[in-house]
Formats: C-alpha cells, structure tokens, sequence
C-alpha cells in the first residue's frame, strides 16, 4: 500500500491503462464496423454520465433525458448545415451545443423544483415528448419528419474528417475522457456533496443551508450538457438529424444502462452503456445469426430489443438490485436487511 | 438583549392555533430549554426558528436580525444550525462526508473551481477533510469515517447529527428531543457533550422530554402548553411551579 501511495493513485493509474487500451484498440482490429460500432457506443456513454449527474447524483429521475439530446443533435444541425448557411465549427459547436443544452436544462428543470420521485418523472416524460414533437412540427428549420442532412463535417487543423470512422472514434474518446473528469470532480466537490444530500434527504439538506433551488438546477444543467456533447458529436458522424433518433425508447435505454451499471459508480455507468449498445448493435444481431446457423429459423432478435431490455432489468432489480459495480454504499443499503441499526 | 427573540410569536395551522403570542430569549451563551407535554407547540417553535414555517404573527430576532419567514438554508447561514427528533442523516453518505456536507455554508469554490479542481479548491477540500475529522472526534465518533452513516447504532447517529450540526459553525443550535431513545450512559455522555458545546461559544436550545437530563444541563427552562408560555425560570424554580405541575399531572379536580 505504502509503495502504491509513493507513486502514481492506483486509480488514476487504471484509468489512464483504459485509455490507452481504448485509443490502440481500432489501431489493433481493422474492422470498420466494430469501430463505428464504439464511436456510437461512446455518445451512450456520454448521454450515461450526464443523465447520471441528475439521477445517479442529485437522485432527480429524469424520464426524458433524450430530449437534452435531440436539443444538442439539432443545435448542430441548424448551426453547421447548409439548413441556414450558417457553418459554425464543430469545435465551437461542442462547447455552444453543450451551452445551450444546459440553458434547456434550467429551464426544463425549473417548473419541476418542488417535485420528486414519481411526479417528477411524469413531468421530465412529458419534456420526453414535447421536444422531439416540436423539431418534428417545425418543418421550416428541422426539415420536419426528414430532419436535417449533410451537417458539416469537422475538420481539424485543415484535415477532414470526411467518412474516416477513426477520426470520430477518437473525438469520442476524448470527450469521454473530459467528461469522466468533470463527472468525478463535480462529485468529490462542495456541489457533488449538495447534490447527494438533496438524493438522501432533501429537507435535511436545506437545514445544512444548502440551497436546494440552485443546486437541482445546477444539476439539470450540468447534466443535459454532456448530452449536448454527445449530441454534437453523434450529429457530425451521422451527418443527419432526425426526430425518430430521440424517442422515449431512447431516455429509457440510457436509464437502463445507469441501472444495469450501478447508478451513482461512473465506472458502473460506462460498464452499464456499452454492455447495452452491445447487445443492441452485436450480441442481438450475432444471436440471430446463430440462431438461423443452428435451427434454420429466420428470427430478427434486435426487433425484440425491448422485451430484453425490459427482462434485463426486471433480472437486474431481482438479482442485483444495485447494478454490476455499485455505488459501495447503496449496496449496503439494499442489502441491510435484519442488520438494520435501530433500537 | 438575548441572542435569539421571539417576540409575540403566533404560528395558526387552519383552526388550530399551535403557538399563542409566545415571547422568548435565549441569552447568548447560555444552554436554554424548552420543554412542555405532548402537543404544546416545541417542535412548531424549532420550525418557526429554522423558516419551516413563517409565523402568522410576532417577530423572531436572531442577534438583532429579522429572521422569521426566511429560507432555511439563509438561516443556517447566519448561525443558527439544528438536529431532528427523527435524525435525518445523509443516510447513504459516508460518516465523514455528512459532516463535511454540513460545511456547505462557509465554503467558498464555485462550479468552475469544482470543475476544474483548482489549487485553491483543493486547499479548501482538505480544510473540510481535516475540520469534519476533528468535529467527529469533538462528539466522540472515531474509526468509522467511512462507514454509511445508516450503518451505525442509533447512539451514534444522534452524535453524528450533533457533528453535521456543528459543521456549520453555527452561533446557536438547537437540539430536538436529542435524549430520546438513549441509555442511561449515553445521556450522561450527551450531558457532557452538550457543555462541551457551550464551552466552544455556541448557545445552546434544546427541546427534551427527559426531565431529569433537562434540570441536570439547562440553565433557563421555559414551559409550553398549549401554544401558551406558562414558565420560565431555573430549573430549581421550575420544578416548584405549580402551573407546570399541573399541565404535567393535571389539575386536581
């Protein structure tokens, strides 16, 4: 232990192996799809640890993160497409669409203060629904049901991206990196402090003069820009914004992944988001395939996604109700049991 | 002039009326207790003094400053810190991180300096590392910094919300019901801990229903019943009060 403490944290010495894995990992396998497959992955992670800032965090269930999403995605598509010949670029955009997604965050976070729990969640379903319907309604600036297409690609000290999967990869990787750190700062902070004493006990928390109004806010905001990151980010690789892209599915498919992971680890929550887009977009479709190999039986496993999703949970809440890396704490509340320490 | 005022307080829920134009001081410095049965309106005067509740009539000073109907968190702010009857801790939090959380107030880094843990944020945190470390010895908790606060015996719950309390270095703190559920050993440590306290310059407001640890820590005692005031005085003048016999026995017929 002693010798561990002298030299680099056993922690930050993890880290910085993961990331090193992660930037030879596309060097390694050639395969363009599996690489494209991990820049996708990697705007989950980043939409997993902003919708962890407010649930996981601040205890805020947020039912409708995709909006923050879509918020992000189409500020890119107006500000860097042809839409309206403004060309923003992508680097100014990372930081703008983040801006931007953190104003919709007060300002969606602001009607909701005195809610918690269950109405809370039925009011963040609600944004859910109401912004990608506004895009969808708004056909003069979003193009509507078609969204919007040919957003520009980035380019970075005169070299274009262009349709190079590598590039992406590893913009992703570091806005994942960036966003570990803020995660984990905010979290060991005077703030990260606030917003768990409002998860525990939010009158408790005022009566240690923690102002609840700003810190929920600073919750919603913080979290809804990593989705602007992510938003950015997804929208210049995919050169297309669509309103489908944003659907109710999409909020829960991110909480799923905080639950899977452990809500509140961040480690947990990247754990919990690329187990998931795993098995949406490889372990699905290679079941199938496994499946027509060995019993000569054409199913389609990926359009079954939900009830598996929904399985995963129900098994998650059963089993391990504290998700696959838990919040070391949490664990021991859920299974307290008969230790309970009351008179 | 006391440190806290409470002049012709009213507080009405609807038909009820819970506190009758209650006048009461706490003189900076001292331990003062308040104490009256079931239903007198105790726990309705801590929430008046924290701004759960904003009085329907009368005044609360606190050193000379309006506080009645301000926010909770302002009042914490400036020195008045409290406990709950039913402890209400962080419960999941670690041991530590609920004191440190109780600093809130008198810490300084924005979101930036968060963000970014800057040199002068991480001088602050280890400030609150070091401060939460000796509260928590102050109240006697040691060796379990790291533990869920949930975790620990019922005792020591009620120490750590003391320490919480603290953190906020408050000028004035008020303790619900603080005995409640202790053993005789544990309300002798609590007596001590309490003068403790005092000694550190922090006046000291309990409500409590355990006589004995009232008339053995309290230097003024005041009696409510039903909403009304109807003694204050030591507690060897207290414990000769006919009328405070009365609203605890009832009155002979």
């Amino acid at each position: 232990m002693r010798k561990l403490a002298r030299g680099v944290p056993p922690k930050l010495a993890r880290g910085l192996l993961f990331i090193a894995l992660a930037a030879i990992l596309p060097l390694v396998v050639h395969d363009g799809g599996f690489v494209n497959f991990l820049t996708d992955a990697g705007a989950y992670v980043l939409l997993a640890l902003g919708l962890n800032i407010v649930v996981g965090f601040a205890g805020l269930l947020d039912l409708g993160y995709a909006a923050f999403f879509a918020i992000g995605s189409y500020a890119y598509a107006m500000l860097a497409s042809p839409q309206f010949g403004i060309h923003i670029p992508f680097w100014i955009m990372l930081f703008l669409a983040s801006g931007i997604a953190a104003l919709f965050g007060i300002l969606l976070g602001a009607p909701t203060l005195r809610l918690r729990g269950d109405y809370l969640a039925i009011v963040t379903l609600g944004f859910g629904e109401i912004v990608p319907q506004t895009f969808l309604n708004l056909p003069q600036w979003t193009g509507g049901p078609n969204g919007l297409g040919n957003l520009d690609q980035p380019v970075f000290f005169g070299y274009r991206f262009g349709f190079n999967i590598l590039p992406y990869y590893y913009v992703m990787l570091v806005l994942i990196v960036l966003a570990v750190v803020v995660a984990q700062n905010l979290r060991d902070s005077r703030l990260g402090r606030a917003w768990i004493a409002i998860r525990e006990d939010e009158l408790a928390a005022k009566h240690v003069g923690i102002n609840t109004t700003t810190t929920k806010l600073a919750a919603f905001a913080l979290g809804a820009s990593f989705s602007g990151l992510a938003g950015v980010a997804y929208g210049a690789k995919l050169q297309l914004v669509s309103p489908d892209q944003f659907q109710f599915s999409v909020s829960v498919a991110i909480l799923s992944m905080l639950v899977l992971g452990g809500m509140g680890n961040i480690t947990g929550v990247i754990l919990g988001s690329i187990l998931i887009s795993s098995l949406d977009r490889l372990i699905l479709p290679q079941a199938s395939n496994l499946i027509f190999a060995l019993a000569h039986v054409r199913v389609d496993l990926s359009n079954s996604r939900f009830l598996i999703y929904g399985a995963i949970l129900v098994l998650t809440m059963l089993l391990r109700p504290e998700g696959l890396l838990p919040n070391r704490r949490r664990r021991a509340e859920l299974h307290a049991g008969t230790a309970e320490a009351m008179p | 002039m006391g440190l806290l005022e409470m002049e012709a307080v009213t507080q009405r829920f609807g038909g009820l009326l819970a506190i009758d134009a209650l006048d009461f001081t706490a003189e900076a410095g001292s331990i003062t207790a308040l104490i009256g049965p079931n239903g007198a309106g105790k726990s309705t005067v801590f929430n008046v003094l924290t701004g759960i509740y904003r009085p329907t009539a009368g005044a609360v000073r606190f050193d000379g400053v309006r506080i009645d109907g301000r926010d909770s968190a302002a009042i914490v702010a400036l020195g008045i810190a409290r406990t709950f009857q039913n402890i209400r801790l962080f419960a999941q939090a670690s041991v530590l991180q609920n004191v440190m959380t109780g600093e809130h107030v008198r810490l300084h880094a924005n979101l930036l300096e968060s963000i970014l843990h800057t040199p002068r944020q991480q001088t602050e945190e280890r400030a609150v590392r070091e401060r939460a470390r000796e509260l928590l010895a102050f109240v006697g908790l040691t060796g379990v910094d790291e533990a869920a606060a949930a975790d620990l015996p019922y005792g020591s719950q009620r120490k750590l919300e003391i320490a919480r309390a603290l953190a906020s270095s408050p000028r004035l703190l008020l303790l619900d019901e603080p005995a409640a559920g202790m053993n005789p050993t544990e309300k002798n440590g609590l007596i001590t801990l309490i003068e403790r306290i005092r000694e550190r310059g922090t006046t000291v407001l309990l409500i409590e229903h355990d006589m004995g640890l009232v008339m053995r820590v309290a230097e003024r005692i005041t009696v409510l019943d039903h909403g009304e005031r109807i003694a204050v005085g030591t507690p060897a003048e207290i414990r000769a009060d006919q009328r405070v016999i009365d609203a605890y026995l009832g009155k002979p017929a």
